[in-house]
């Protein structure tokens, strides 16, 4: 009565089987591994990981495929200031051109 | 000011595992450095592509964290399916192979216990779900009192009103004798939110003796948080997900538990994933109860 949610098949090496759930690998699953787990270790290179920390957040909330989410038309992270620093750069970027016009507007009222 | 990064996706013991026809991220050829009895398996990157801004570019981008996130898990899986890895978090980077030397050197004490306590163990991904289909199924013909073979006793109904359920004023005594269509329908609407309450209430019983069942099989366990179903496609809630780090001589024994408890409740569905790289166990300590 239950489908079958197991799915199996064969890899090489160490691994005498492997499962996974429908579909492959589910995004959901390899980012709570990449971005949580395994060993952290300060690179030369220093991200900030409250930045990341909040975005996997976020992910765990609301992502598990990004294509599905992309399928059936969501993708406000993309336009969502805290997930996105390009739809950050954005919104400060209206912001100042609203403020440069605002005092043009009040320059040229005085003069 | 471009000097080549290397990329680090893993520590493995020294000499480390050919990866032939593997890419690392952004399509770069994975190598393995290695000092004493460590080695690293990394990639040469673009320092463009891979600097702190770019970096936090990537990362917030979630088609580009998609892509940097299945490269470095695949670089891990292929290695770690040869020879027992600690998986580094995405996006470790150091300016040359020599800082990753002195970072193998600097750790040695700390990866070498790691990595002799992941050996020949493994790590599963194991999610219970509510499925919604069965447990529908379970519930229109037997009725509260009956949900079905295999359910648990627990699900008794003396003791299963929903606390957000508003009291029906039809007596419960009389109900058998009703036959009038309100009656009916209030009748029947109660069975359902009790059916619905009772279905949640097995799930999470059952999730809990899945766990419990698990864990006499595990080396360690860690628990996620579930994940959201309406994105994930998956049918139904998903009200256990568990890592289980599981030495390789009890595989069988563990995917063949899995497997029973599959089904074995009505309206659950028990999923398995791996084995994956031990990514959820790299520190020593385990889970506080």
């Amino acid at each position: 009565m239950t489908e079958p949610s197991i799915v199996r098949r064969e890899t090489g090496a160490r691994a005498p089987s492997r499962y996974e759930g429908p579909g492959s690998a589910n995004l959901a699953d390899v980012l709570e591994r990449v971005l949580d787990k395994g060993v952290v270790i300060a690179g030369d290179i220093q991200i900030n990981l409250l930045d990341i920390e909040l975005l996997t957040i976020r992910l765990r909330l609301l992502v598990a495929s990004v294509d599905k989410a992309k399928e059936m038309g969501i993708d406000w992270w993309e336009h969502d200031p805290t997930l996105s620093s390009s739809a950050r750069r954005r919104s400060l970027e209206d912001e100042n051109r609203e403020l440069r016009d605002r005092i043009a507007e009040l320059e040229g009222g005085h003069e | 000011m471009s000097d080549p990064l290397t990329y680090v996706y893993a520590i493995t013991p020294a000499p480390g595992p050919d990866l032939p026809g593997v890419s690392g991220v952004d399509g770069a050829t994975v190598r393995l450095v290695s000092s004493g009895a460590l080695a690293a398996v990394v990639s040469t990157v673009a320092e463009e592509s891979f600097d702190e801004t770019a970096l936090r570019t990537r990362l917030e981008q979630m088609d580009t964290l998609e892509s940097l996130a299945r490269a470095h898990h695949t670089v891990i899986d292929a290695a770690g399916a040869r020879e027992v890895v600690l998986p580094l978090r995405l996006a470790t980077v150091y300016r040359g192979d020599q800082r990753v030397l002195d970072l193998l050197d600097r750790g040695h004490d700390r990866f070498r216990d790691a990595l002799e306590r992941l050996t020949d163990r493994r790590e599963w991904g194991v999610k219970v779900y509510t499925d919604p289909s069965t447990a529908l199924a379970a519930e229109r013909p037997a009725g509260p009192s009956d949900p079905g073979p295999g359910a648990e006793r627990s699900a008794a109904p003396s003791s299963s009103r929903p606390v957000g359920e508003r009291p029906v004023r039809t007596s419960t005594a009389g109900a058998a004798g009703g036959s009038s269509p309100g009656k009916d329908y209030l009748r029947r609407r109660r069975q359902e939110q009790r059916s619905a309450e009772e279905v949640r209430r097995a799930t999470a019983e059952f999730a809990g003796r899945v766990d419990a069942e698990l864990c006499t099989l595990a080396a360690d366990v860690r628990h996620y948080r579930a994940q959201n179903p309406q994105l994930s496609g998956a049918q139904g809630e998903n009200v256990l997900n568990a890592a289980y780090l599981i030495p390789e001589d009890r595989t069988e024994a563990f995917t063949a538990a899995v497997r029973a408890l599959n089904g074995s409740v009505p309206g659950t569905r028990v999923e398995l994933t791996g084995p994956w790289a031990p990514y959820s166990f790299t520190l020593p300590d385990p889970e506080p109860a």
